[in-house]
């Protein structure tokens, strides 16, 4: 049973009471994901399998197999980091950094769900093609991200930030 | 978490013949079942990962749909005919949850999710009835805010948690089922049971009954539809009160009307009598209010939920003018 982490093969654990979330901590070494509630309420693990957001805590990793997921660690290209990154340095978009690896991985996956346009419940055109990312509708789509620190203002900003510059 | 076996199913009759050990349990995303192994609430000896069974949403020629069960929330909000055809129902979807976790919760598994009220979690301090089968109840003498006003016994008085089921309830969306003894349909309606005494037993389905797919029926006035989610905060919150609706006007008389809730009751709340009264009836702000108010007749507060009782009937005949148009 084999898994994609970061674009390299990895065994999977024999044990299926493993998440993916300790799976990635634990047995990979990849602390860059956060464990915050460990019961789907903030958002702190989030990762991206094949491209989506999902909560790492939530998932076990066996159900995973054969998928590719990338972590924060993976996200950066070598020593260049991902402009959602960038953008999170530029505008402050942390203070104590826990939350923000997981908020990193939700914001690149919720651009590519805006972008195909799958609805938020703020959006009033159901029949949209695409979602263009109003302060609404990231702050919506950003809502199962969690910051107790409350640095959101510069957390909406980078996201902001970053898709203007993706949509250059 | 207890141990158990994993096995991913093949096929619905693999998966079927799988559910025949004991104390097995299909697995669709995790999203509600991990969280409640992890609390031990549940204790499964063996899962069967039903997510590589059909997820296609299948366009049908009288202008249904059949959706895979192990279609993906996510995947059926975006669906371009859900959301010219049943916006109710993309609506609904996007009101639940977060973005993770609705692209990885299924709709079989939406359906069959459990309560969230916090007596059943409590397992180290609270009595749960549906946790343990005649322990009692310590949710009805408790902080009752959030529970039901509708549907509930002495003996539970959870509220069903799914934005999902209320939009399908009000579509009438129809459940296949595969089991042992081969494959039947049941109406989303009758899929939920009423707590009765015995709040542990949550839906109609036999042990080991799998739902392969949900079947929306053509339904013209569902272009024409909406759901409105009240909540504490402005996202990724259960309902206080929530209402599907669709409402087809002919001149200034409704013709047709679909009026589910949530948030309120202990099943997925078709208004069934709401429906009934207003058909025929003027599209007046007047009559929108009546009907609602003659379907909460049967409202049953708690010392902390009253205010539900006033805060649906405003969101119904708020609903409902919405769908109408036109001004107030």
């Amino acid at each position: 049973m084999s898994i994609t982490i970061n674009g390299s093969a990895a065994e999977l654990p024999d044990d299926p009471r493993v998440s993916l979330l300790d799976y990635l901590r634990e047995h990979r070494q990849l602390h860059g994901t956060k464990k915050g509630c460990d019961q789907g309420a903030c958002g702190a693990c989030t990762v991206l399998v094949d491209g989506e957001r999902i909560l790492s805590c939530l998932a076990l990793a066996v159900q995973y197999e054969g998928r590719s997921v990338t972590t924060i660690e993976g996200l950066s290209d070598g020593g260049d980091l991902h402009p959602v990154q960038r953008a999170f340095i530029e505008h402050d978009g942390f203070q104590c950094g826990y939350c923000t690896p997981g908020q990193i991985c939700s914001a690149v996956g919720m651009a590519a769900e805006a972008r195909r346009g799958v609805p938020s419940s703020v959006t009033a055109d159901l029949s949209a093609e695409t979602i263009a990312l109003d302060h609404d509708e990231l702050r919506e789509r950003m809502s199962g991200n969690l910051c107790r620190c409350s640095a959101y203002n510069g957390i909406v900003a980078a996201i902001a930030l970053a898709g203007a510059e993706a949509a250059r | 978490m207890n141990a158990f076996t994993y096995a991913r199913a093949a096929d619905v009759a693999d998966a079927v013949r799988r559910a025949g050990a004991p104390d097995a349990r299909y697995l669709g995303g995790g999203t509600n079942l991990v969280d409640l192994m992890r609390e031990t609430i549940e204790r499964p000896s063996a899962l069967i990962d039903v997510t590589g069974l059909p997820a296609t949403i299948e366009e049908r020629e009288d202008g249904g749909l059949l959706i895979g069960a192990a279609a993906r929330n996510t995947a059926v909000a975006e669906h371009r005919a859900v959301r010219s055809r049943y916006p109710m129902l993309s609506r609904a979807i996007v009101a639940g949850a977060s973005g993770q976790i609705r692209n990885m919760a299924t709709t079989g598994g939406n359906i069959l999710q459990r309560s969230r009220c916090a007596y059943f979690y409590d397992h180290a301090g609270s009595r749960c009835n549906k946790r343990v089968p005649g322990q009692g109840c310590d949710a009805i003498e408790g902080l009752s805010r959030t529970h039901a006003i509708l549907g509930a016994s002495p003996s539970c008085v959870a509220v069903h948690p799914s934005d999902m089921c209320v939009a399908l309830a009000a579509l009438g969306a129809i459940v296949h089922l595969e089991g042992a003894s081969g494959g039947r349909v049941v109406p989303l309606t009758d899929l939920h049971r009423l707590p009765g005494d015995h709040p542990e037993i949550e839906t109609v389905l036999e042990p080991g009954e799998l739902i392969t797919a949900v079947e929306l029926p053509a339904l013209p006035l569902a272009r024409r539809s909406t759901y409105r989610k009240v909540r504490d905060r402005a996202s990724y919150a259960f309902a206080l009160v929530s209402v599907a609706a669709a409402l087809e006007v002919r001149g200034d008389t409704v013709e047709d009307v679909r009026i589910a809730l949530g948030g309120v009751a202990t099943r997925p709340w078709r208004a069934w009598k709401a429906e009934a009264a207003l058909r025929g009836a003027p599209a007046t702000e007047a009559s929108f209010r009546a009907v609602a108010e003659a379907e909460l007749a049967e409202a049953r507060p708690l010392r902390d939920n009253g205010f539900k009782v006033e805060l649906a009937a405003r969101t119904i005949t708020a609903v409902l003018g919405e769908l109408r148009g036109g001004g107030a």
